[in-house]
């Protein structure tokens, strides 16, 4: 099989597997308890590398753009600056890129693991769809708990800009958030918004059909992970720009 | 046939003659349909065969498993015992060929279907495939769980089920706690939760050492002797197959479960060998004319030189 060929075959695979687990979300039983377990382990779990992300990523905004506008006498736009770059691109996207760094590869080996050890044929063997009770709960939880996860990077980040821009800079506190009000528009909270529900979609699928398509034992679960991390990286990266070119579209071009 | 019985049937006739014409009819067909059911193999492959890519995995294979009847799987790696085992869960689907369970014919069912197939069967894995994340306890559970059974009754029942596999005391260990041989009993217990008419045990015996390998020969012994469970079971140890088709469990008069070998009293016949090897059988039938067959590799598996 040539490359060309098993890239489509893989997303044909990712495909229906996410449609699968769409399907069977509103079967019976509804597996809540794996729902809210995943939304703790990959929500409340990923909270730390997204603060910290947040923050200094706001902070280095802020550090690299500070002079360039005081250049143009535009210091006072900061703000605006931040807030934007943030809310449209870099908070999504860097979000994306650390769940699915810290996830993707949890989900993958998980999942690769119990595919090795027969654990999946056993779930089969007992009656209960690994699809429904593995990898519908992980999606729906992805989810909820990405777009919330962004909306924090978002808000700490221009926490990070705030500090940097006032306390190193000496920038006035109010004239910082008024550029952040002024900046910022609906469409740009719901272009992240969009682009953050993508992110979790691809995430979930990728990593689950990486994981239970696992063969070869411990090494194939090893390959698994790193497959899993590396693709949903590339592909949110990529999506990225679509959704922005897509979202244009929509929206119109930003005039701000 | 006792004398009574002899005298019984002599008399049915007259009865008749008599006007009892319904009963004895409907006697009759009640036991006919007993008879059917009890005709009705428990596992039947028909010409079945099944490739991945170039390699025949099996090859035109066709058996049946009686009720009540333990069929051992013998033969080398890669021989296709695995497969077999996968192919009645529906885990896997044949190239061509049926295969039939309980009656009913499951090659062409979907996922959905195999669901309620796959209650009736209960599954050994080679190492245990217990569920890391949970506990022995949850694991024997799993099945009520999701039928969302009382948890009392499925306290009863995975107590009763660990109680048969003797690990009771193992209830709130993790698996990860557990050496091989219990990890393999726990298998069991899970298996058996919900009396499944019909076991399938994939190498259980396999990297265990000589009494706990006997120990789950003696739970199969137990299921087939004294629960009517038909089964499966894939080995290619030789002296599993000596436990299995020379020892019955019984009741004896103290209510203890007691092992007696087979001889002058008691044949064994319900339990039959099957080997494979490329695929294919290369011998079915009892454990006597096993070790009679003159074939080189089948003699050569036996004495293991």
């Amino acid at each position: 099989m040539n490359f060309a060929l098993r890239a489509l075959l893989e997303v044909q695979e990712t495909t229906l597997l996410a449609a699968r687990a769409a399907r069977r979300l509103f079967r019976r039983p509804a597996y809540v308890p794996e729902m809210v377990a995943q939304m703790d382990v990959i929500g409340v779990g990923s909270l730390t590398i997204i603060l910290l992300t947040g923050f200094f990523t706001g902070g280095v905004l802020a550090l690299q753009t500070y002079p360039t506008l005081k250049y143009y006498g535009a210091q006072d736009q900061t703000g605006r600056l931040v807030a934007t770059a943030l809310v449209r691109e870099l908070g999504p996207v860097l979000s994306g890129l650390m769940v699915a760094g810290r996830v993707a590869s949890a989900i993958a080996a998980e999942l690769g693991s119990m595919v090795v050890s027969q654990q999946i044929d056993a779930m089969r063997a007992l009656g209960t769809d690994p699809v429904r009770k593995l990898v519908a709960p992980r999606l729906v939880a992805l989810i909820i708990t990405l777009p919330l996860l962004t909306l924090i990077a978002d808000g700490v980040g221009i926490g990070g800009g705030w500090v940097v821009s006032t306390q190193f800079f000496g920038l006035g506190s109010s004239s910082f958030m008024a550029a952040v009000w002024d900046g910022l528009t609906t469409d740009d909270i719901v272009g992240g918004f969009v682009k953050t529900v993508a992110f979790a979609l691809i995430i979930g699928t990728v990593a689950c059909q990486k994981g239970l398509s696992t063969e070869g034992g411990t090494v194939g679960v090893g390959r698994s992970t790193t497959t899993a991390v590396v693709a949903t990286s590339i592909l949110i990266i990529v999506a990225d720009y679509f959704i922005t070119r897509a979202l244009q579209l929509v929206f119109g071009l930003p005039t701000g | 046939m006792s004398s009574a019985e002899v005298e019984e049937r002599e008399r049915e006739p007259t009865g008749a003659a008599h006007g009892g014409v319904s009963e004895a009819a409907a006697e009759s067909t009640f036991h006919e349909v007993d008879d059917r059911e009890r005709i009705t193999p428990a596992i039947e492959f028909r010409n079945v065969t099944l490739a991945f890519d170039e390699q025949v995995i099996l090859n035109d294979l066709s058996f049946r498993v009686q009720k009540g009847e333990t069929k051992i799987i013998l033969g080398g790696s890669g021989g296709g015992k695995s497969t077999t085992i996968k192919l009645i869960l529906g885990l896997l689907k044949p190239d061509s060929g049926r295969i039939i369970v309980d009656g009913e014919d499951i090659t062409d069912y979907t996922e959905a279907q195999m669901m309620s197939v796959r209650k009736k069967i209960g599954m050994v894995f080679q190492e245990g495939a217990l569920f890391d994340s949970l506990s022995v306890y949850d694991n024997v559970a799993y099945r009520l769980h999701e039928q969302n059974v009382p948890e009392e009754e499925v306290e009863q029942e995975v107590r009763r089920m660990l109680r048969f596999v003797n690990l009771e005391d193992a209830i709130d260990k993790m698996p990860i706690e557990l050496s091989g041989g219990m990890r393999r009993r726990v298998g069991i217990a899970r298996a058996l939760v919900g009396g499944p008419k019909i076991v399938m045990f994939d190498e259980p015996t396999a990297g265990l050492d000589p009494p706990t390998a006997r120990t789950i020969c003696e739970l199969a012994i137990k299921l087939r002797d004294l629960e009517d469970v038909s089964s499966i079971f894939v080995t290619h140890e030789m002296n599993n197959v000596k436990y299995l088709t020379s020892e019955y469990a019984v009741v004896n008069d103290d209510g203890e479960i007691v092992f007696e070998e087979e001889g002058q009293r008691l044949c064994l016949t319900n339990t039959k060998v099957l080997m494979l090897r490329g695929g294919k059988i290369i011998f079915e039938g009892t454990d006597e004319s096993l070790h009679k067959n003159q074939d080189a590799y089948i003699q050569r598996f036996i004495r293991g030189h």
